[in-house]
């Protein structure tokens, strides 16, 4: 379960234009049909994450009641109803890392940020998930932070690798 | 005319390792030295050797360049671009030979056994450029079968050719596409899964970022043969590369003409359109993946309905594979009997598998159905590393189950795999060596069903749970051997009474490592002990007193105070205040602290 964290929603008036705007370009995309996964993910990419006031906007727009919205939004794991870490750490626990000892480095991470995964620390700064394979099972263990890729992972290293994102 | 071509490889392995860096700096310095009419850049998809990334081959000698550094890049120029000599600190060892040449590649054992029909075009084009798949007869496949053949005649040559779904379960694919056609509908669907969600598994990522015209041709003679006009791509969004490449050849193809109305001037029409998955393993299955196509939870509905008959949005639909698409131009171009002059007589052409695990050549390859796992695990693989006895391979994801080393000489094809309580799945080969725990696998494994049970069926989300809570008690030592009856009964009655594919799988990992290394589970029930050392709960670590030489380093970095002893004299871990960190095996440097 991720840690709720009680963010006030302070979306821009400009987001929500922006995500108008592109709900109406992908309703005439999808000829209205089969595009609830498609918003979602528009929505995440404006706000960074799904809070209630943003399923409601999808929901009115899309002409849908807000319990479907909710529905497809927690049915699938890319997107989250909490704001992510500025930092967002994806520890690779696919079978070829697991197998390789990633599960050491989660609970490397784990301990050092007090964090579980699915959480963020308290000062938004990183946040934790464990990922399914991202394929690149020849740097096995992986672990990556927002888009770099660190290869071959030891749970010594970790506290290191963190270190260049504290300042 | 280029006198030299540069390869760099752009798979996701290589570009995680920088490659994107490697070649914007070979394509800068090639600028700098004003070569750039002489020597040609490209990147190109995954050569298969994920492992040494990142990789890149220098033409025409066939220099085999492995981990590749952004600070080797002026050394390459320098020494081979310019002055003509190979650099040969930087060739992969194997290409080689013994007088000092460079062999040819497939010379090498790693490609030697490989027969590339679905990644024939991986790590040789450059995938955003349209005009190289056409140079590699691309689309020609499509322009025979709108000129020349029927649609029964395309069905035809896929049915002869003895084609089998390549996503998992082997379905045939030329009977797929007949049900389809034969269904009544003014509109028809063809769909392409690319929700490749297998742990371990990444050939489809593979060809749709090396080859992803190939899928669209594909594509496009299906919709053909079966009379549809519109297609959809169901891609992982975790697939950035893949979905980039994807949207560049769908626009060149229209472009082109070979998307959209009236193509190649027949009237036929079909264009296509690139759908996000949104990460949920079930939308691999196919009625989940048209589910999620159409917006709602991507659940999966009862069959039949099948979908060639009710599929998406409720038309007739076909589903495909990736790697399934990818050999169909060219099965079309060269014919069904050639490609089923490949493999075994169940189980034509030839199968990708992305190898991992406890492997030296970690990465992609492609082999006639029929190759034995030996020669894929020793002769291409290379075999474990740091010389341990290789221990069993698991196949099929979390939908398989482990092959045990003395079945290594199992040709592999569908039904053998299948025989031997696996199966193929899409293709995920995962190695796995003496330090790797049996039990442990299989909890890993129901872990991931756990989590991925989209609910809809009580005995795949209640029932994978409780077997996932027995094999936890078996990993803490708690079990009893009735539990290990219990489990078998539950796997059986999870598989009986859930609706699709994931759930009727799910207990695979836990009934074939049941079955092969049942000892192992007896070992953590009866004796309460993990023989390869995994399982923290039954594991004891220990001083050897003879190794010890009083240092205290592991005392003093054991969180819990549970080492003592004097300095010089040899050191006792109290297995009371133990937590099993295992701080004081890390720390040791003399190999003193060892696991009981």
């Amino acid at each position: 379960m991720a840690k709720k964290i009680d963010v006030p929603f302070n979306g821009t008036k400009e987001q929500e234009e922006r995500l108008k705007k592109e709900l109406a370009e992908l309703k005439a995309e999808h000829g209205g049909q089969g595009l609830m996964i498609a918003a979602l993910q528009a929505a995440q990419e404006i706000y960074g994450y799904l809070p209630e006031a943003v399923q409601q906007i999808i929901a009115d727009e899309l002409g849908v009641s807000l319990a479907e919205v909710y529905g497809v939004a927690t049915f699938y794991a890319q997107f989250s109803l909490y704001p992510k870490g500025q930092y967002k750490i994806g520890v690779c626990l696919g079978t070829a890392c697991y197998v390789k000892g990633s599960g050491d480095v989660y609970k490397k991470v784990c301990d050092i940020l007090k964090i579980e995964g699915g959480q963020c620390t308290d000062d938004l700064k990183f946040s934790l998930d464990a990922t399914r394979c991202i394929g690149c099972c020849g740097l096995a263990p992986v672990m990556t932070i927002n888009d770099d890729v660190y290869g071959k992972v030891t749970p010594e290293e970790v506290e290191g690798i963190l270190a260049k994102y504290r300042s | 005319m280029f006198r030299s071509h540069i390869l760099v490889c752009g798979g996701t392995g290589c570009t995680s390792g920088n490659s994107r860096k490697i070649f914007e700096a070979l394509v800068e310095r090639i600028r700098k030295e004003g070569l750039d009419k002489e020597v040609h850049v490209t990147q190109t998809g995954c050569f298969g050797l994920c492992a040494l990334g990142p990789i890149m081959i220098v033409y025409p000698e066939g220099a085999f360049y492995s981990q590749v550094k952004v600070e080797d890049v002026d050394e390459i120029i320098d020494e081979h671009i310019i002055k003509g000599r190979i650099v040969t600190r930087l060739l992969y060892k194997e290409t080689v030979g013994d007088d000092g040449n460079i062999k040819a590649l497939n010379d090498t054992n790693f490609y030697k056994k490989q027969h590339r029909v679905a990644l024939r075009n991986c790590g040789v084009i450059n995938p955003e450029k349209i005009e190289e798949y056409i140079a590699y007869d691309g689309y020609e496949a499509l322009g025979k079968v709108l000129t020349e053949m029927t649609p029964q005649d395309v069905i035809d040559v896929i049915s002869k050719s003895g084609l089998r779904g390549r996503g998992g379960a082997g379905f045939p694919t030329g009977r797929k596409w007949q049900f389809a056609k034969n269904s009544v509908g003014e509109k028809k669907y063809v769909c392409c899964n690319a929700d490749e969600g297998d742990p371990g598994a990444f050939m489809d990522r593979s060809i749709l970022e090396g080859d992803p015209h190939a899928v669209i041709e594909a594509m496009a003679i299906a919709a053909y043969a079966i009379g549809a006009d519109q297609g959809y791509i169901y891609v992982r969004a975790e697939y950035p590369i893949a979905v980039k490449r994807l949207s560049i050849a769908i626009k060149q193809a229209r472009e082109y003409g070979l998307l959209g109305k009236d193509i190649f001037g027949t009237g036929f029409n079909f264009d296509l359109d690139i759908r996000l998955g949104a990460g949920a393993f079930v939308c691999g299955e196919e009625t989940a993946l048209m589910t999620s196509i159409e917006g709602h939870r991507g659940e999966p509905r009862p069959r039949p309905p099948f979908p060639a008959v009710k599929g998406l949005f409720g038309k007739p639909t076909i589903l495909n594979n990736v790697e399934t698409y990818a050999n169909v131009p060219q099965i079309i171009l060269k014919g069904a009997d050639w490609f089923a002059s490949m493999g075994t007589e169940k189980s034509r052409g030839t199968k990708v598998f992305a190898l991992g695990g406890k492997i030296h050549n970690t990465g992609l390859v492609e082999i006639p159905m029929g190759t034995t796992m030996r020669e894929i695990i020793y002769d291409i693989g290379g075999g474990c590393p740091n010389g341990k006895k290789f221990k069993a391979a698991q196949t099929g994801g979390p939908s398989g189950g482990c092959i045990p080393a003395h079945l290594i000489d199992t040709p592999i094809d569908y039904d053998n795999l299948i025989a031997i309580g696996s199966m193929m799945g899409s293709g995920g080969l995962i190695v796995m060596d003496e330090d790797n725990c049996m039990v442990d696998i299989a909890k890993f494994f129901l872990e991931f069903t756990v989590d991925e049970s989209c609910g809809k069926c009580t005995a795949c989300r209640i029932g994978t749970k409780r077997l996932y809570e027995m094999l936890c008690k078996v990993t803490d030592g708690t079990a009893t051997m009735e539990d290990l009856d219990k489990m078998e009964e539950l796997c059986y009655y999870i598989k009986e009474n859930s609706l699709c594919g994931l759930g009727q799988t799910a207990p695979n990992p836990v009934l074939s490592t049941l079955h092969y290394f049942r000892d192992e589970y007896e070992a953590h029930v009866r004796d309460k002990r993990c023989p390869a050392g995994v399982c923290k709960k039954l594991l004891r670590y220990q001083i050897v007193a003879d190794k010890c030489k009083g240092c205290t380093l592991c005392a003093r970095n054991c969180p819990a105070g549970a080492i003592t002893g004097k300095v010089k004299e040899p050191h006792v871990i109290d297995p009371d205040k133990c937590i099993k960190c295992g701080v004081c095996m890390e720390k040791c440097r003399f190999g003193a602290v060892i696991k009981a």
